[in-house]
């Protein structure tokens, strides 16, 4: 299991965001983290929606990349799409995010993810995605 | 749009609105606009990368960018600056910017009613004609005293 300062699993769009490993959970599952600065900043004190959004795909990434070494597998992942909401303003503080893999197939996967500030129970943002898995 | 006098002016608030903060860093810049549409350019960038060892923009600027270009087209489209906040935002990635270019974000706002604002959008990387993405969005009117319901 990678240590929580291993940022190799991370896309350079993602280190450039400032985002990083918090921790893993229990079962495996990376939980990211983003402080709030000018870099995520949209209106003044919160977070600009793409910046969450961006939270919320390394997050999904992060778990899809983990879940791929588990099974022993490589692949290059490619976005589908994203569909995101927004439920309520970032503010000024560090955001965390954590993703749930809902359905592994052969070639993509579909990953829900949540994105909450002070309480994982009141999330700010929710993702669903679907990546593909393509051979490498 | 010329000889026209726009209280939402997209080339003068683009301007505003990327001197700081997530659109200054990803170095968004005004490109056109029309009644209810305005295109933002993303300049290529070495560190906006995803997977690794891929020479491929990463998606989340994308999203940022169209974000963005949909915030303005509402703006436009309502001829002035009001508070608004990304209600739900998809984006279809149809297929890989190319290396080195600038990816190009034009959005629409199609419909707006009393409290929402509906966009849709593409994102291109020199041919509007061969995105690289779609989207679609809802934004939601912040009233000052706090968001309305929905169809309210």
């Amino acid at each position: 299991m990678a240590e929580p300062t291993d940022m190799d699993a991370l896309t350079p769009y993602a280190r450039s965001l400032g985002i990083h490993l918090e921790r893993w959970e229990d079962d495996d599952t990376p939980v990211m983290r983003v402080e709030f600065d000018e870099t995520v900043e949209g209106r003044p004190g919160h977070y600009h929606g793409g910046a969450t959004g961006g939270l919320l795909e390394t997050a999904g990434y992060a778990l899809l990349r983990a879940e791929l070494e588990h099974r022993d597998r490589s692949a290059v992942l490619k976005p589908i799409n994203i569909t995101v909401q927004y439920l309520a303003a970032g503010k000024n503080q560090a955001t965390y995010a954590k993703a749930r893999i809902t359905k592994f197939g052969r070639r993509s996967a579909n990953i829900t993810v949540e994105a909450w500030q002070d309480d994982p129970t009141r999330p700010i943002a929710t993702a669903v995605m679907n990546v593909l898995m393509a051979e490498s | 749009m010329t000889g026209e006098e726009l209280k939402f002016d997209p080339a003068e608030a683009t301007k505003f609105f990327t001197a700081r903060g997530h659109s200054g860093w990803l170095g968004l810049t005004y490109c056109d606009h029309g009644d209810d549409w305005v295109e933002l350019e993303l300049p290529w960038r070495e560190d906006l990368l995803g997977e690794e060892g891929q020479r491929v923009l990463a998606s989340g600027p994308i999203l940022s960018l169209m974000d963005m270009a949909s915030g303005m087209a509402i703006w436009r489209t309502l001829d002035e600056f009001s508070a608004i906040a990304t209600l739900d935002l998809r984006v279809d990635y149809v297929r890989p910017a190319r290396e080195g270019a600038s990816v190009f974000g034009r959005s629409q706002c199609y419909r707006l009613t009393r409290s929402a604002a509906f966009v849709r959008g593409l994102a291109h990387d020199g041919d509007a004609g061969d995105p690289v993405a779609h989207i679609q969005a809802v934004f939601m009117k912040i009233a000052p005293q706090g968001p309305v319901v929905p169809n309210g």
